[in-house]
């Protein structure tokens, strides 16, 4: 099979319109990544990478149950007020009671649960809308989280439970000046990307679809192969592989794979898509409902969980404004105000792109009022860029 | 001044790929109220839109002529301005706004500085109410009024306007014969006082009583203008003219083979979802044969829809009684996914709304009734679903470069292929497709008829709910009609003529009472 250049060309250029959504997103993250390597030269160094997954993992990880809430056009004003209970009540257990670190862990997630519960309750079947629910629950979690500290803070938690936000694991094959054991895992990170690719391309081509000319497949794989081993090298040379990135790894792969291949995914998107048809197609609207909200419970309590851990403490403050910083992570991913549209990867490049900016400007010691004025406006121009791209998008079909 | 308040001539008027109006004439005498009668989709809305600006001049072709001169109207308020308001079907009135605020809202009565003077704005709106006979106090919101009041408050918020022409689209289909009776009343005064009303209905006895003359429309064309004054101007003459076309060879050829009974509904009553007592579907009862096609006439709200959405798992209404049979035995249907279980499919009149996730793929679309066939635990296998995409797409011939485009990318005969590729997938017994030939053009309707009789050629049973008649006398093998929520017959299509049943679709509840 030969392949021409004039063929890869428009390869590239399908495998780009077919992502429009995103790959603008995508561009300005590579942009903001690049601009901000050759501002500060630390910007790169293995500590200052590590330290970017440490403090925005929490944000990645309500993104995640955000964006579900976003495609199934509700949205959870609560999340924050939620990691601040769930960080309350685990070091009530585990600094107070004295409890082992998992069963403060467990008392999060149960929390989180109830949470989910009561939400999805109030939303899916009473059909109070989601806003109005979660603004209430944003009152009335910070209330409760109050309670639950006697309006002080609490700290410090034992070292395993501070290790889950904070711990690494490296060490385990040695090596100078870089773990090799971290460099294995990414090793094996990329060649597990590359067979799932393959495997998916075989299944395409077996079902006699349309599939990416080989040339371009091949240099796909290298570029992202090459980018994240690059990453792994740079945390080798820090601490090794933090924890938290094994959970967020874990967490941004299964939710990607339940939005796109199961049917309680589908049936999101058909609900945000439209929600009449949806309901005369069968799908058990409230049921769906329900359960997305459930999932956002749990998923904030894990965010409340690690965040809880990688301050070492649980304050009736905790969490502030998270909620907004999960909801904009969305929406700067190509997420749809109105529901039906958005992906995980896309809330996770606009989580990390808001990430990327805030530890670029702390690096060049931009002050606090600046950066909030900056991310705002990257907000802005996301979603107005997303708004006209769609514009044009419809102009030229 | 002339005796002709209003003259269009020679109106044509083209949407893409459609001619809806075609060197239309309508001649109004002043002070009279002038009927305009039709089939759903004739061209009346069409020739009143006109009138009133919402397609502005220049985007037809022929001339109005109003109060003696030549009018151009760019938009719906230079017609309110030379005296002409329409009140639509839909009532544009805000619930939640007291009646005088709906009656003064985009006319405020402005008193000093700019500000709205409430006391003259409730003043004048209860000297409007009295001339419409009304006795309500001005600040009670809108919402909390009947529709018949409603209407009513429609009427003097157009008197408010100084109205010379009044024109109204199917005033009283919602209304209930008191309201009816009430609003004719008051159209009469009106025209003691001057006002000439244009009246579109589907109420030919209504008609009859209040019109003087009527103007029948047919496939976009005047067919005649008659006085009702006129010796042989009768409910039967209109019929005749609304419906008067030859069936030509708009219809692909099907050899009937009836099997075994597979829908049986017995004593169905449906009730309005928010208006307590409204019966909206009142004892009906039906069967329907495997690879036999039944059709369901209906007017505009007759109750066909709601029949249809009522037994598809309750999807509309509330005090639901009557009982289904699907292949003799009794089933129980209390949601959608429930009824797709039991092999019942329906394909919704608005497929925009209710029948399609416009901004997702076409093959989640089709798949999306049927998602349950595709995956395993779970998790959907997405080439299967593809495969299955693509059979369809070649199938139905749904015209689209590739099955992962948008839905709202498709013209309509292509989207409804979508739709019904969506309830085939789920491998139905029953298929109620509702207007599926709406808003589409000529070829792409005969590939639908093509699709439904390859349906029954495979012993499916089909359901097909219409307000064209050709269309039904075309495709259907028995047809029941539906007026004002009761069946009020049954024709197998050998004795079925469009006369005949446009004589069943118009019979009136105390009318039927006072024939039994």
């Amino acid at each position: 099979m030969t392949t021409t250049v004039a063929e890869v060309g428009v390869g590239v250029r399908n495998l780009v319109t077919r992502n429009v959504r995103q790959s603008g997103i995508f561009v300005a993250f590579v942009a903001i990544f690049v601009l901000f390597a050759v501002l500060k030269s630390e910007f790169l160094s293995p500590g200052n990478l590590t330290n970017i997954i440490l403090q925005y993992s929490y944000v990645l990880i309500l993104a995640t149950g955000m964006l579900m809430v976003i495609v199934l056009g509700q949205i959870d004003l609560s999340v924050g007020a939620v990691v601040a209970l769930t960080g309350a009540v685990a070091a009530n257990v585990v600094i107070k009671e004295h409890a082992p670190w998992y069963v403060g862990v467990l008392a999060a997630l149960a929390v989180g649960l109830l949470v989910g519960c009561w939400q999805g309750f109030w939303v899916a079947y009473v059909g109070i809308p989601g806003f109005i629910v979660t603004l209430a629950g944003m009152l009335l979690f910070r209330g409760l989280t109050y309670m639950v500290l006697g309006n002080s803070s609490l700290s410090p938690f034992n070292g395993t439970y501070y290790r889950i936000a904070n711990g690494f694991i490296n060490g385990w094959f040695g090596g100078y000046g870089i773990d090799v054991f971290t460099v294995v895992v990414f090793a094996i990170a990329v060649v597990g990307y590359a067979v799932s690719q393959w495997r998916t391309r075989r299944a395409r081509i077996a079902y006699q679809q349309s599939v990416e000319p080989m040339p371009l497949f091949l240099a796909k794989l290298v570029v992202v192969g090459a980018v994240v081993l690059w990453f792994g090298s740079q945390l080798a040379r820090s601490r090794g592989l933090p924890i938290v990135l094994i959970l967020l790894a874990a967490l941004i792969i299964g939710y990607s794979i339940v939005m796109q291949r199961s049917v309680f995914g589908r049936h999101i998107y058909a609900i945000g898509g439209n929600l009449n048809a949806a309901q005369l197609s069968g799908v058990k609207v409230r049921r769906i409902t329900f359960w997305t909200f459930v999932n956002m419970g749990v998923l904030a309590s894990v965010a409340g969980i690690v965040f809880s851990a990688r301050t070492n403490s649980a304050q009736p403050g905790a969490g502030n404004m998270f909620e907004l910083d999960a909801i904009a992570a969305c929406f700067i991913g190509g997420a749809s105000t109105s529901g039906g549209v958005g992906r995980i990867t896309g809330a996770m490049i606009g989580g990390l792109l808001m990430g990327v900016l805030a530890n670029g400007m702390q690096l060049l010691g931009w002050g606090q009022s600046i950066q909030l004025v900056i991310k705002g406006i990257v907000l802005l121009l996301a979603v107005a860029f997303d708004v006209w791209n769609r514009r044009r998008a419809e102009a030229t079909r | 001044m002339t005796s002709e308040i209003l003259e269009m001539r020679s109106i044509t008027k083209t949407f893409p790929g459609v001619k809806a109006l075609q060197d239309v004439t309508l001649t109004v005498r002043r002070g009279e109220i002038h009927a305009i009668c039709g089939e759903n989709g004739a061209g009346k809305s069409t020739l009143m839109k006109v009138l009133s600006g919402v397609y502005p001049h220049g985007t037809y072709e022929g001339e109005i002529v109003y109060d003696g001169d030549e009018v151009r109207f760019g938009s719906i308020n230079d017609s309110e301005a030379k005296g002409i308001v329409i009140i639509h079907q839909e009532l544009a009135l805000v619930p939640y706004l007291s009646v005088a605020e709906n009656i003064f809202l985009g006319n405020e009565v402005r008193g000093r500085r700019g500000m709205i003077d409430w006391n003259k704005a409730n003043h004048e709106a209860t000297r409007l109410m009295e001339r419409v006979g009304l006795h309500e106090n001005p600040t009670t919101p809108i919402g909390q009024l009947g529709v018949g009041k409603q209407q009513l408050i429609e009427i003097a918020k157009a008197l408010s306007k100084d109205v010379k022409l009044l024109i109204l689209d199917e005033p009283t289909a919602a209304l209930n014969d008191h309201d009816s009776e009430h609003l004719l009343g008051l159209l009469r005064q009106l025209k003691d006082q001057g006002i000439t009303s244009i009246m579109i209905s589907h109420k030919l006895r209504e008609l009859t009583e209040i019109a003087d003359t009527v103007t029948i429309i047919r496939d976009g064309r005047t067919i005649e203008t008659f006085a009702m004054t006129d010796p042989g101007a009768n409910e039967n003459r209109m019929i005749r003219g609304m419906v008067g076309r030859d069936l030509e060879h708009r219809f692909p050829e099907r050899e009937s083979n009836v099997g075994d009974e597979v829908l049986r509904v017995e004593h169905w009553t449906v009730h309005h979802p928010t208006q307590e007592g409204r019966v909206v579907i009142d004892d009906a009862s039906f069967t329907v044969h495997a690879g036999e096609v039944v059709g369901i006439a209906g007017l505009m709200g007759a109750g066909r829809t709601e029949l249809a959405m009522s037994l598809f798992g309750r999807s509309y209404g509330r005090g639901i009684s009557g009982q289904i049979f699907k292949d003799g035995k009794p089933i129980d249907v209390p949601d959608v996914s429930a009824a797709i279980e039991h092999g019942i499919a329906y394909a919704t009149e608005d497929r925009k709304r209710f029948g399609l996730n416009l901004i997702q793929e076409i093959r989640s679309n089709i798949t999306s009734a049927g998602l349950d066939r595709l995956a395993n635990r779970g998790w959907v296998n997405g080439n299967e679903e593809l495969k299955v995409a693509e059979e369809y797409r070649a199938s139905l011939k749904i015209r689209t470069p590739s099955v992962t485009v948008p839905a709202g990318k498709l013209s309509g005969g292509n989207q409804q292929k979508v739709v019904l590729a969506k309830w085939l997938f789920t491998t139905p017994d029953v298929l109620i497709l509702d207007e599926p030939t709406r808003g589409i053009d000529v070829g792409a309707k005969y590939e639908i008829y093509t699709i439904i009789n390859r349906m029954v050629a495979d012993g499916k049973a089909v359901v097909v709910i219409s307000s064209e008649l050709p269309e039904l006398l075309g495709t259907c093998d028995r047809i029941y009609t539906l007026a004002f929520g009761r069946i009020t017959g049954e024709v197998p299509v050998a004795e079925a003529t469009q006369e005949r049943l446009m004589e069943l679709m118009t019979i009136e509840r105390d009318a039927k009472d006072k024939a039994s």
